[in-house]
Formats: C-alpha cells, sequence, structure tokens
C-alpha cells in the first residue's frame, strides 16, 4: 500500500461512493455541527420537500452567533440586539424540537460556541468527518479530525443524507522547528504562518501542520492554529492525534468509554502521515523566529510582529487597508492607541486563553478610556474560570466579564466597537466592519490583547510577564 | 431549494471591483444574518460599501456609477469570497443583480456556495484577468457549455468549470436529489461502519 498523508486516511475511510472525472466522492459526515444563523433555511429545506433529517444522534446544535452576552433584564427577558435575532434563535430551538436534534440551548450547562463545545463535550475525535455552516470549523482539525465550513445548502444535504458531494482538496504540510520562544503563543504562530503564506496560501488545500513546535502546542493551542486555517484560504488544517489529545479528549461524555475507549485509542494511534507520504506543497517554518505578531492591515494576512515596521502598499487593496486602519507605512504597530480590547471568539476564548490575559491584567486595571470585553468560549470555560477566580481579576482590572457567545468577533448580537475606534481582538478576522461599521481590528494573542488594554497601547506583554515573575 | 434553472448563457457588460480580497462581510455584513430567509437580501449586498450614512448611494462605490448599472458580470480581484462561509453573500449577490464573477482566484466555500445557487463564479487565467480588470464595460457572453466567454472582438477566453457543477448548471440539476439516489450505498456504508 501507497504512503498515505493523514487527511487521505481519513478521507478514503469516508467515502461512500468515489469520485470519477465527472462526479464528485460522495462524503460520509461523522458530526454535523449546528447554530442559529446558517441552519434555518435549510431546516426549512427538508420541512418544504417532506424530508426527514438522516441521522439526527449525529447532530448537536448550540445557540451562539445571536445570542446576547449580557444577562437577563429585570423582567426575565434577553437583551437581544432586536426582534430578528430572537426569532432566530427561536427558530432554532423550533427546529431541533420538530427534528430531534440535541440542542444546547439557554438552558443547557453546555451551551457555547460551537467550536468550543464541540470539543469539550468530546464530541469531536480523531479521524472524524466533522462539518458546520460556519467557515471556522477548521478548529476541529486539532484532533486530527477533517473538519470544515459548508454553506447553508450544504447543511441541508447533510441534514437529509448524511453526507456532501465533494472534490478531494490538494494537500499541504506546514512543518514547524524549533520552539516558540517565551512569551510567544499559538495566536502568534498561526498569524505568522498566514503573513507568510498568505491570505489565499492555502486555497484548494488542506493543511497538516507538523513538526516539533506543533507536537509540543497544547489542545487548546491546537485548536487556536487550525481556527485560522481558513484565513490562509484553506478550509481545513489537521494536527495528528497523539498522547496529548487522548489526554484531552479521555473521560469526556462523547468520547469512547471503558473498553470502547482502548479500542479508539489503538485506531487512532494509526492516524499519522506515514513515512515518505507525498503534500502536493511543503512550506517550513521557524518557530524560533516568531515574536509577539498583530495585523496591521484589513485581512488576516497582513501580519507583522508587532515591533517590524508595517510594509508598503504595493496595491490598490493594501492601499485602501492602510488607509482604513490608519496603518503608517514604516512604523511599528506597537505603540499604536486603542479604544477597544476583546478577549474571545472561537479562536481564544479557551480556559487557557482566559488565564493567559489573566496573568497579565493580575494586579492591574486598564488604560483610562479603554473598554474591554472577556467573553468566555462556553458555560463550561465560564464555570471554570469563576472557580479560579479569573473573573474577579478581569472585573478588578476593570474589563467586563460576559455570557459565552460569538460576542465581537463578528458583532451580530449587539457587543461592538463604534466608528473609527481600534480594537485589539483575540479573534480571526480583521475585515472592514467585521466588529462594528467602520470599526478597525487589530489581530492579537490574549497575552497581546490584555497588554495592550494595560497599556492603552498595542504593547508587548513579555513586559509585562516579566514584570510579574519578578 | 429543489427546482434549479439551467444556465446555459449569460450576456452582460461588465463592471469592475478591483480591491483584491473581497471578503463574505464586506459583500453582506454579519449583523444581516439574523434573517431566516434567502430572500430580500440584494438591497443589502455591499451595504456598507455601497451606501452614504444617511442611506443614499455612495457614488464612490464602483456599481453605482452610472456606466455599471445593469451589468451583471463582475470582475472583482484576486481571491473574491474570502473568509465567512454563510452563503448569504452568493443569495445577496444574485438578488443584486449580479450573475457572475470572474475571477483569476474565487475562494473555495465561497465559489460551491455560488455554484449550487447559480451564481456563476468562474476562475480565468491571470493574463485575461488582469485584461479585463482593465477594460471595465465591455459587452461579454459566458457560454457555460463550451466553457468559454466571448469578447465583442471576437476574442475568446478558456475557463473550466467542475464538471458535475457544470452538468448542473446546464441541467438544472438539483445536487440534493442526486444525493439521495444514493441513500442505498450510504446506507450500507452505514452498516459497515457499525459492524466494525
Amino acid at each position: 500500500m501507497t504512503a498515505r498523508t493523514l487527511f487521505e486516511k481519513v478521507w478514503d475511510a469516508h467515502v461512500v461512493v468515489p469520485e470519477t472525472p465527472d462526479t464528485p466522492a460522495v462524503l460520509y459526515v461523522d458530526l454535523h455541527l449546528v447554530h442559529e444563523v446558517t441552519s434555518p433555511q435549510a431546516f426549512g429545506d427538508l420541512r418544504a420537500r417532506g424530508l426527514p433529517l438522516r441521522r439526527p444522534d449525529r447532530v448537536l446544535a448550540t445557540l451562539d452567533h445571536s445570542t446576547p452576552t449580557l444577562p437577563r433584564n429585570a423582567d426575565g427577558t434577553r437583551p437581544y440586539a432586536n426582534a430578528e435575532a430572537q426569532a432566530q434563535v427561536t427558530q432554532l430551538e423550533m427546529n431541533c424540537r420538530e427534528f430531534g436534534v440535541e440542542l444546547h440551548g439557554w438552558d443547557s450547562a453546555d451551551r457555547g460556541i460551537v467550536h468550543v463545545i464541540g470539543p469539550e463535550l468530546g464530541a469531536t475525535q480523531p479521524g472524524m468527518t466533522i462539518v458546520c455552516g460556519d467557515s471556522h470549523t477548521s478548529t476541529h482539525g486539532a484532533f486530527g479530525a477533517l473538519a470544515f465550513g459548508i454553506g447553508t445548502t450544504e447543511v441541508g444535504h447533510v441534514m437529509a443524507t448524511q453526507c456532501l458531494l465533494q472534490r478531494k482538496p490538494h494537500t499541504m504540510a506546514i512543518y514547524v522547528d524549533g520552539r516558540l520562544p517565551r512569551g510567544v503563543g499559538a495566536k502568534d504562530l498561526i498569524l505568522h504562518i498566514i503573513g507568510t503564506i498568505g491570505i489565499d496560501g492555502g486555497t484548494g488545500y488542506v493543511l497538516e501542520y507538523r513538526g516539533a513546535a506543533i507536537e509540543a502546542l497544547s489542545m487548546d493551542q491546537r485548536m487556536t492554529v487550525c481556527n485560522m486555517s481558513i484565513e490562509a484560504g484553506a478550509r481545513a488544517g489537521l494536527i495528528a492525534p497523539d498522547e496529548t489529545t487522548f489526554a484531552w479528549l479521555k473521560g469526556r461524555p462523547r468520547a469512547p468509554q471503558g473498553s470502547a475507549w482502548d479500542v479508539a485509542v489503538a485506531r487512532w494511534r494509526a492516524l499519522r502521515s506515514d513515512d515518505g507520504a507525498a503534500y502536493d506543497r511543503e512550506v517550513r517554518i521557524d518557530a524560533g523566529a516568531v515574536k509577539p505578531t498583530v495585523t496591521y492591515g484589513t485581512h488576516p494576512g497582513m501580519a507583522i510582529a508587532m515591533d517590524a515596521p508595517v510594509p508598503a502598499a504595493t496595491n490598490a487593496q493594501e492601499r485602501r487597508a492602510l488607509g482604513y486602519m490608519k496603518s503608517e507605512a514604516g512604523k511599528p504597530m506597537q505603540g499604536t492607541p486603542i479604544d477597544v480590547v476583546f478577549v474571545g471568539s472561537c479562536t481564544n476564548s479557551r480556559l487557557s486563553d482566559l488565564r493567559e490575559a489573566a496573568d497579565v491584567l493580575r494586579g492591574r486595571r486598564i488604560a483610562e478610556g479603554v473598554r474591554m470585553l472577556v467573553v468566555p468560549g462556553s458555560e463550561a470555560v465560564r464555570r471554570d474560570a469563576e472557580r479560579e477566580g479569573l473573573h474577579q481579576v478581569f472585573t478588578a482590572a476593570g474589563a467586563e466579564w460576559r455570557l459565552p457567545g460569538c460576542s465581537m468577533c463578528l458583532a451580530m448580537n449587539g457587543d461592538l466597537a463604534q466608528p473609527g475606534q481600534l480594537v485589539v481582538s483575540t479573534s480571526n478576522r480583521n475585515f472592514e466592519g467585521r466588529q462594528g461599521k467602520g470599526a478597525r481590528t487589530v489581530l492579537a494573542s490574549p497575552a497581546t490583547a490584555a497588554a495592550s488594554a494595560l497599556a492603552g497601547r498595542i504593547a508587548d506583554p513579555r513586559e509585562y510577564l516579566a514584570e510579574a515573575a519578578a | 431549494m429543489s427546482a434549479v434553472q439551467p444556465i446555459v448563457r449569460i450576456r452582460s457588460r461588465t463592471a469592475v471591483l478591483i480591491d483584491q480580497n473581497i471578503d463574505t462581510d464586506r459583500i453582506i455584513p454579519a449583523r444581516f444574518l439574523t434573517t431566516t430567509a434567502r430572500e430580500g437580501l440584494g438591497k443589502l449586498c455591499f451595504h456598507d460599501w455601497r451606501y452614504q450614512a444617511d442611506g443614499s448611494d455612495d457614488p464612490s462605490f464602483p456599481l453605482n456609477q452610472p456606466q455599471a448599472r445593469g451589468c451583471s458580470i463582475i470582475v472583482a480581484g484576486r481571491n473574491f469570497g474570502c473568509g465567512s462561509s454563510r452563503e448569504h453573500a452568493p443569495w445577496a449577490l444574485l438578488d443584486y443583480g449580479v450573475q457572475a464573477v470572474l475571477c483569476s482566484e474565487i475562494a473555495d466555500i465561497f465559489r460551491g456556495n455560488a455554484l449550487k445557487n447559480g451564481l456563476l463564479a468562474i476562475v480565468i487565467d491571470e493574463p485575461e484577468h488582469r485584461w479585463l480588470l482593465e477594460h471595465p464595460g465591455i459587452e461579454l457572453v459566458i457560454d457555460v457549455r463550451e466553457q468559454c466567454i466571448a469578447l465583442p472582438d471576437g476574442g475568446r477566453i478558456a475557463f473550466r468549470l467542475e464538471p458535475f457543477a457544470r452538468h448542473c448548471l446546464l441541467n438544472g440539476v438539483d445536487q440534493l436529489g442526486y444525493l439521495l439516489q444514493h441513500a442505498g450505498a450510504i446506507t450500507q456504508y452505514e452498516q459497515r461502519e457499525n459492524a466494525a
């Protein structure tokens, strides 16, 4: 048998009907994640055609995008951004009841961002195919699953058939050699990678992150890396499962239990690219060269070390981007005055992300005039953080501690920045208007976001961490 | 959406959106995604780029300029449709009157979503792309069957669509209907997996 990559092993195991020159493969989907924004039209299609949902047991739904992060009003109602947002949530509740789908709604102790709760519940497992009407489904690749975002029409396809029509993508290995320097994390690394290969460098490819620096990452960090694969144009990014993965998954509610666990782990150990497996493209990244990294333009590929000069614009789009951001060519981003800090999103809202921000903030106050939102990724993260007292670190520093959700990552729930405001954000997209019309976004790690909140300017977290250690 | 209208040929003048990396947030901002319908999104297409603060058309938006009126083919800068997987982007473009997007590279998820809705997301080679970006307003005929674009001077630009997507466009094939025909194979796959 020829040597195969991790991706090829997962792909091959899910082919129901092989592809031909004229027709794509029919690919089986193990886990379908659903949220309120990209599903209503798909449920509507099922209803219109009188079709059942084929495998409700393989669907997991939650509320995250349109949900307010502020607590209930005095009258018990939720402070939705508008009636339409509330109607969308109600619609998903109705749809899940009608089609027998497990929904982690308002009353669930496990509600949260879809890409945070899938892994938390142990629903995300190595070797699976996982889809969701959400481009950041790539997050689940951290477990060695083939996970990618789909459109609403395809959401309907999966609901009706548990399958998708897919052409086999190309493969790209991203080797990250060496070790990340102290105070430099997974977010800095993935921004550095996207800055290196470009916002479209991964288009048509599935990425596999490999090498010593990847193996050294925690699961939370691996999720941060895989999450942003789509920001390089790649629908999916994978990391081979290993002892770190198994230890993280063991005992989670939906993970295999008892003897089934041992059988599963034995199977999962084979989910590695074979020696000599060929990739269509290979890229090498030196982890030791990565510094605290931020974006300076209006897409995630416009990323540089915060102390490096902003490159001059070379085309109309870059000129527009620098103009929109008020970024000055030749000057570093470090030191730029800021207005808002957002810690959250499916990229950086897990417990370790919150700890990273809290370690910088502990015993300090954020700068006058800066607004800081900390939004945990799930109810479980919120509980764990509160048990550790992290919420008190945030509120004592002057930040707002909110309920779980996507929040200001895409600003559709009413959490947003004002026109012209500069947001240092741990989320994944710095597109024009992403965090509010006219708002300017600088993507950064939780540590950088926290340090910037303290300084009132884009700041290097290593200065604060050194002080804390001293 | 079951029945899909066959699309064989499109004739229109071109309008140019020269920016690269026009993301789906720019095509339709997230705050408009609270809808539970597909219809009526055209008025929101390119919303924050297209309108002034008072709601009137922003004359600096390329598609608001008189020569772009009525154009249903957009020639866009490289990597159109990047970012969010929201299918609201092709829904909004179609409802706004766009029937085709020509580009030297189109983001994967957007391209798939567009073709499933009958929006021709077509990748062309870079020299032809550059030429079209530099020559807005020329009349093109996009022929899906022949996989070529006819220029007014008789020139032709070849392109290649994924064969199944092309078949579906030409014949108005409903892809869910096609998938449902494989129900037997899907059941067999599930039985095999359960046995393993």
